[in-house]
């Protein structure tokens, strides 16, 4: 179950690239260690303030992901059937749960170093995975891939895969059962509950 | 706990196939997932472990991580990691990869030495990289399919294949089988302990991102272990889209 926290370790350090015509990789790391920085220096973050956290993900990593694409992967097959209000509440919905769940990984974010691979891409080539290490004292390194497309001329991330495992895959089986079972509108809900039931709990600290 | 000898391997997959015709049965009502074939019989034991999880381990895991300074903790996890050490060497040997297996044992006789039985890490310093084997992956690398998802109880997520991997985990594992019996449960005890206490921080992420805890630890859990069996260059999936 290690790869677990991998997931948390990944989640952490999966802040994006930002809107330039750099190199993704080059991009990758220079906002990654600007984030870590900020909480290096951020006591409250470490201790586990989520709201910080939540406010951080918003100023410097939410600009640099491409949501619809990332919705759109996850619910899959299924997309295609909801209509443009489904699909814009979806992306929402999914947004929200994304910021979430980063937010609270931040807080786990104690000195790992981040190991930056050389880049692997074709000149020309619109989707590129960017892979990088994040080394740990006393056990394997965990890997961490960001799947990037060029948007006009800005890299985007829409995929981050930890230690192999990739958030859309993920996600994409369980939204698929939750349409299966409820169709659009029971994952619609399902996902809004998951908002909001995890929004009062913050609120609550 | 478990006891040794190959009827074991095959108790399991006796019991593997019951529980497989319990489940299939099961399973017809719902439209079934063809990588989780007995998924009814899975929600039980996860739902089992975890309860027990919860009334028991995790409280005395999130004690145990609030007591002890990290350099003590790190001290525990190189220690049981450098026991590891040989039996990854092993499997990386039976995998092919001799240059993995040499660095392995390597890291065995500089972390066993200087690093004063393993509790100090020096060999990752020296370039020695830890590497992560079983086998299940052994197996795997083989050419054994996954088989089904199986959850284990007390053990938690597996397949059919990393199922009987575990059985000769067990066997080879020396903690298990070490002569004095106190010594060994405390140290059985302390590496669990240690080990959930490292996965309490991806206890919060579960409960944030999982819609459904239960599918979302199962398709992680097969993910990771395809990347693991690929040693991190697995063949990419296509998207469906």
């Amino acid at each position: 179950m290690k790869w677990l926290l991998g997931m948390v370790l990944g989640l952490v350090l999966a802040t994006a690239v930002s809107a330039q015509e750099i190199a993704p990789d080059a991009l990758v790391k220079s906002v990654t260690d600007d984030v870590l920085d900020i909480i290096r220096k951020d006591k409250e973050i470490q201790s586990g303030n989520t709201k910080k956290a939540i406010e951080l993900v918003e100023a410097k990593v939410l600009p640099h992901f491409n949501f619809i694409h990332m919705a759109r992967a996850a619910v899959g097959r299924n997309w295609a059937k909801a209509t443009p209000e489904q699909q814009k509440t979806l992306t929402d919905e999914f947004r929200s749960l994304l910021v979430r769940t980063y937010s609270a990984a931040l807080t786990g974010y104690k000195n790992q170093v981040v190991d930056y691979k050389p880049l692997k891409m074709q000149p020309g080539e619109a989707e590129v995975v960017v892979r990088t290490e994040i080394k740990q004292p006393g056990a394997k390194a965990i890997q961490l891939d960001y799947t990037v497309e060029l948007i006009g001329s800005s890299w985007k991330v829409f995929d981050i895969a930890v230690s192999g495992v990739s958030l859309i895959t993920n996600y994409r089986t369980e939204f698929t059962t939750q349409v299966t079972q409820g169709g659009i509108d029971g994952l619609i809900k399902s996902l809004q509950d998951k908002n909001k039931s995890a929004g009062e709990g913050a609120a609550k600290k | 706990m478990i006891p040794a000898g190959k009827t074991v391997v095959q108790r399991i997959l006796t019991l593997a196939h019951a529980v497989a015709m319990a489940g299939l049965l099961g399973a017809c009502a719902t439209t079934a997932n063809p990588k989780d074939p007995i998924e009814g019989f899975n929600r039980a034991v996860f739902a089992f472990n975890d309860s027990v999880d919860t009334a028991i381990i995790r409280p005395v895991a999130v004690g145990y991580d609030t007591a002890l300074p990290t350099p003590v903790k790190s001290g525990v996890s190189n220690f049981f990691g450098n026991i590891a050490d040989v039996f990854i060497a092993v499997n990386n040997l039976l995998q092919g990869k001799l240059p993995d297996a040499a660095s392995d044992a390597g890291r065995f006789a500089i972390n066993s030495t200087v690093g004063v039985l393993g509790i100090f890490d020096w060999a990752t310093d020296l370039g020695l990289e830890k590497h992560d084997e079983d086998f299940g992956q052994t197996f795997g690398r083989w050419g054994v399919g996954d088989g089904a998802y199986l959850v284990l109880p007390f053990f938690g997520p597996s397949t059919l294949r990393d199922g009987v991997g575990l059985v000769f985990d067990v066997k080879a594992d020396p903690v298990p089988h070490y002569k004095h019996v106190a010594a060994r449960n405390t140290l059985l005890t302390v590496r669990g302990v240690n080990e959930r206490a490292t996965l309490l921080p991806a206890d919060k992420l579960i409960a944030e991102a999982a819609l459904d805890k239960y599918s979302y630890i199962r398709d992680g859990y097969l993910q990771r272990r395809r990347n693991k069996i690929y040693d991190g260059n697995a063949p990419r999936v296509v998207d469906e889209d």
